[in-house]
């Protein structure tokens, strides 16, 4: 046991089988690049417009499911009652008709009761179904839309008086119409409230954040160069730094150059700020006492219950935080849509979420930034890519929208399929 | 005010009407190692429970009796409670975390925080862990234990001898640790590793620790222990300082004569010497019964009995036999080579096996009787079949007229042979799978722990039938089980199987001691000593 022995059970942990671990994540960058190789009409411009407008819009909800993986629960379907409760709370602000930034916090606001009152519920109804939470998660999202449709189709105007002129009413004057105009931030609505705040050109904010990056990886190389836990960690801070080095080149090349990457479209900076928040957080909390009981909870509800840990407390508060981030992560998503697609704007939300963070390489037990930030790229670039596919391959951008929903559930089901087998192999112990 | 730093007065607890335990009384003193001894079942486990203040003891009806501790009545409700009393834990299976260091294991749920402005608003569950005094505790108390591993590797992939210090070093970095109670912790180390465990065991006990070592090992329990406790069928049967006594008697207080089921000697049985199952060097590695390599040579016509402690592989070698669990070795059947790892290969090479998880593996509990009886025959063999073609029909006929013959012969006691398998006794339930087994036309029956969770009365019919099958039809049997008594009721050689391997055979008539020694694994001393 001297110190040879330590790096060598540190860096044993990478290797074995990289393709394996990563095949999903692998399959999505090849479909991106394929797509970018038999299609032409797809310009570099258009592809970072899509993609960072789509990034923004969705990258914080991805990041809300972080929480649950680690402490246990699985992939939370359940981030649909969450958005659900944002869009209650975007109903309510927009039936006041207030609006701009003030009326964005007060949705917050009013958002966070909701939401953490029904993850409450949500958290009680895991502990329940205690090795099922990923199906229970998927029918509590079923069952909630059952009494969002209640509140909004029958208990508005039968129960909840309302003028049946409001603009938002059906004009029969029972039910919130089928879609609601957010009404934009200059007339005093809700629509880019957040976006409009401020908004830099794309290639300053790549330039911005690799910059920041490349400078906290400097920072933990200097601060942790001597520690022996760093051994194994010692390349990817290395590449990371390149990678930013490159992105900090092209960035400073387009804007001196002014090339027709400065085309693309201006990326809102308070989202950004919001996403980046919530990063900090998740990874701070898991530093915290409470990170720590989600971590040990995680690992082993039985060790962590024996060891004075409240298992069912600490689930609950994971699902809580979950829900409330997804509400607040629908807000933003639909801020920026700019209308409310009132009984459809949260149904494809778990879903796709969830497939986001698988193919950013998450699995039912791990789950990091990294998996959501990522996931949410690729995801979203398949997303852009697939009808350019269909269009340039069958000459029909129809066929690439199927092969989307073909992905999306394909994705869902081939990560929990690789999952159950991976713990089959490992329990299948072998005799050597 | 006693110098007792524990007692146990009248402790007694009943699960659902069954008394488990029966009026303990256990006096431990600061600095002084206990050791607990008794077979399985003996209620060292619960014992251990009702002080740890296990949830088990308390949704069960909470137990009777005191526990006092330092003088006074203690009163422990939950394992928190035995925490803050000063009671500490080194648990026979792992509580790590493999996912975590060293560190995060040792400071588990006590972790040391330190305030940040979050925190200051939103309250003590939001305090950063201080990584760097965690560090600092669990190598000092690492460094107690003389243990010079580095304290922020993960647990996942450490040897187990290192687990078990790990667990250790949690346990004595504890605030006013009083008393620390170790769970059978050598029974998964190297006979190296033991021995440091040991002496970190006197070592802890010399700064005043009290100690209570749950063992089955007597040799260790003669070097560490001050005195012994010995528990039988939930009665205290001996508290015994250890100088005044040997290994030889506490072998016999631990096996005992329990309520004997009579030998009765067959007269007209050919046990030939043909052998008819030759195992060699057989490992399985099936989850807590692990086989080691085993031997053994089954003769044709006889009735052989594997025995031992839980935990030791002896429920292993029918498991592997069958192909339940995967398994590796040399195994002979009737002269031919017999595939391992493939059930279907196995039963119809004319193996049968009455599982010992007659619930799990044993039943379709909510099938039929005579749906149970034919199920394996019809799977593996096509028997009760009409074929047509390329589809299999069910010959109910068949069945009806073969699960009535079955239920004559073995006397099932039923309401009719479509009554459903789960509504019937054990003894009952017992007979099905024995009747199920038959109806493969086995050569060798395989039974493990045919008289586990059902009654007395049942047990002498299930244990009878077996002695009749031996000898009216001349049916080679193994049978594996945990209790001795039933073991030496009807086996003409009982082997016994201690750490996955076989530590000796004896005749059913060999004395107590003996039985005991073997199954502690201590027998190859005791040879050489006068028996």
């Amino acid at each position: 046991m001297n110190n040879a022995y330590t790096g060598e059970r540190l860096k044993s942990k990478s290797g074995s089988s990289w393709v394996a671990d990563n095949i999903v994540t692998l399959i999505f960058i090849a479909f991106t690049i394929f797509g970018f190789v038999v299609s032409d009409g797809v310009t570099m411009n258009f592809f970072l417009t899509e993609l960072s407008s789509r990034f923004f819009r969705n990258a914080f909800l991805v990041l809300s499911l972080i929480i649950p993986v680690v402490a246990g629960l699985g992939l939370n379907f359940g981030i649909v009652v969450g958005a659900m409760a944002g869009q209650i709370a975007i109903a309510i602000v927009r039936y006041f008709d207030m609006g701009g930034v003030s009326g964005m916090f007060l949705t917050f606001l009013i958002a966070f009761p909701i939401a953490a009152f029904a993850g409450y519920l949500t958290g009680i109804l895991y502990n329940k179904t205690r090795g099922q939470e990923m199906i229970a998660s998927l029918i509590v999202g079923y069952f909630a839309n059952g009494i969002y449709q209640f509140i909004f189709l029958f208990a508005v105007g039968v129960i909840i008086k309302v003028p049946a002129d409001h603009p938002m009413i059906k004009p029969d004057g029972v039910g919130v119409r089928m879609t609601v105009d957010l009404v934009k931030v200059e007339d005093g609505g809700l629509k880019y409230a957040l976006d409009k705040i401020m908004e830099i050109p794309f290639m300053w904010a790549i330039l911005l954040v690799a910059a920041a990056v490349l400078l906290l990886q400097v920072f933990r190389y200097v601060r942790n160069k001597n520690k022996a836990t760093f051994i194994g960690q010692k390349n990817t801070t290395l590449i990371n730094s390149v990678i930013c080095l490159i992105l900090i080149g092209i960035s400073i090349h387009a804007i001196v150059t002014k090339s027709s990457l400065m085309m693309v479209r201006k990326v809102p900076v308070v989202i950004g700020v919001f996403i980046i928040a919530l990063c900090i957080f998740n990874e701070k909390i898991l530093k915290t006492k409470l990170g720590q009981d989600f971590r040990s909870v995680g690992q082993s509800q039985h060790i962590a219950e024996v060891s004075g840990i409240n298992v069912d407390r600490t689930r609950i508060i994971a699902t809580i935080m979950s829900t409330v981030l997804a509400a607040w992560g629908q807000i933003m998503y639909l801020q920026n849509m700019g209308t409310l697609n009132t009984y459809g704007a949260h149904t494809q939300i778990g879903m796709f979420s969830v497939a986001a963070l698988l193919v950013g390489g998450a699995s039912t037990q791990k789950a990091n930034i990294r998996h959501a930030i990522l996931g949410t790229l690729l995801f979203n670039s398949m997303f852009i890519m697939s009808p350019e596919i269909g269009l340039s391959l069958f000459g029909n951008a129809l066929l690439g929208e199927y092969f989307r929903t073909f992905m999306v559930y394909g994705v869902i089901g081939l990560a929990l399929g690789l999952h159950v087998w991976r713990t089959f192999v490992k329990g299948k112990e072998v005799i050597e | 005010m006693s110098d007792n730093l524990l007692s146990l007065k009248n402790v007694s607890k009943e699960y659902s009407g069954n008394r488990v335990l029966k009026d303990i009384n256990i006096e431990l003193k600061k600095g002084e190692i206990l050791a607990l001894i008794g077979e399985n079942g003996a209620g060292k486990s619960t014992l251990m429970n009702i002080l740890f203040g296990m949830p088990v003891i308390h949704t069960t009806g909470g137990y009777e009796g005191t526990i006092e501790i330092e003088g006074e009545k203690a009163n422990i409700k939950t394992p928190h409670d035995a925490m803050a009393y000063g009671i500490g834990m080194v648990h026979q299976e792992f509580m790590l975390v493999p996912g975590f260091t060293i560190t995060e294991n040792i400071k588990l749920n006590r972790e040391i925080t330190k305030a940040n402005p979050v925190s200051m608003i939103l309250g003590k569950r939001l305090e950063s862990l201080d990584f760097e005094k965690m560090n600092r505790d669990a190598r000092s108390a690492l460094d107690v234990l003389d243990m010079n591993i580095d304290e922020f590797l993960p647990v996942a992939g450490l040897p187990v001898g290192h687990m078990q210090f790990i667990e250790i070093a949690r346990e004595i970095d504890k605030e006013g640790i009083k008393i620390l109670v170790f769970d059978e912790p050598t029974a998964v180390l190297a006979e190296a590793e033991a021995k440091n465990l040991l002496i970190a065991i006197k070592k802890l006990s010399q700064k005043g620790i009290g100690i209570i070592f749950i063992s089955h090992r007597l040799d260790e329990i003669i070097e560490v222990a001050d005195k012994v406790v010995v528990l039988r069928d939930g009665e205290h049967v001996a508290t015994k300082p250890i100088k005044e006594t040997d290994k030889f008697e506490i072998a016999q207080l631990m096996v005992g004569r329990k309520i004997s089921i009579e030998r009765v000697d067959s007269k007209n049985k050919d046990t030939s010497d043909e052998s008819i199952l030759s195992i060699k060097d057989l490992h399985v590695s099936m989850p807590g019964e692990k086989v080691k390599g085993v031997d053994l040579e089954v003769k044709k016509g006889e009735i052989v009995g594997i025995g031992g402690l839980a935990g030791q592989g002896k429920l292993g070698i029918a498991n592997g036999l069958m192909g339940i669990y995967s398994s590796r070795g040399e195994v002979a059947f009737n002269g031919e080579k017999l595939q391992l790892n493939d059930a279907k290969a196995a039963i119809q090479s004319g193996l049968a096996f009455v599982s010992e998880d007659r619930k799990g593996v044993g039943l379709l509990l909510d099938e039929s009787i005579e749906g149970n009886i034919v199920f394996s025959a019809m799977q593996t063999r096509n028997d009760f079949l009409i074929k047509v073609g390329p589809f299999g029909f069910i010959d109910s006929t068949k069945i009806r007229q073969h699960a009535k013959k079955m239920i004559k012969d073995l006397d099932i006691r039923c309401t009719s042979p479509l009554q459903k398998a789960g509504r019937l006794s054990g003894g009952n339930q017992q007979k099905v799978c024995v009747a199920r087994a038959l109806t493969l036309n086995p050569q060798l029956l395989l039974v493990s722990e045919p008289t586990r969770g059902i009654d007395i009365g049942a047990k002498k019919l299930v244990l009878d039938l077996l002695k009749q099958l031996n000898e009216e039809y001349g049916m080679t049997i193994v049978m594996t089980s945990s209790e001795l008594a039933e073991l030496r009721s009807i086996c003409d050689r009982i082997v016994i199987i201690c750490e996955g391997k076989v530590a000796g055979v004896l005749p059913p008539d060999a004395q107590d001691a003996e039985f005991g020694l073997m199954m502690s694994g201590s027998s190859h001393n005791a040879e050489g000593s006068e028996v």
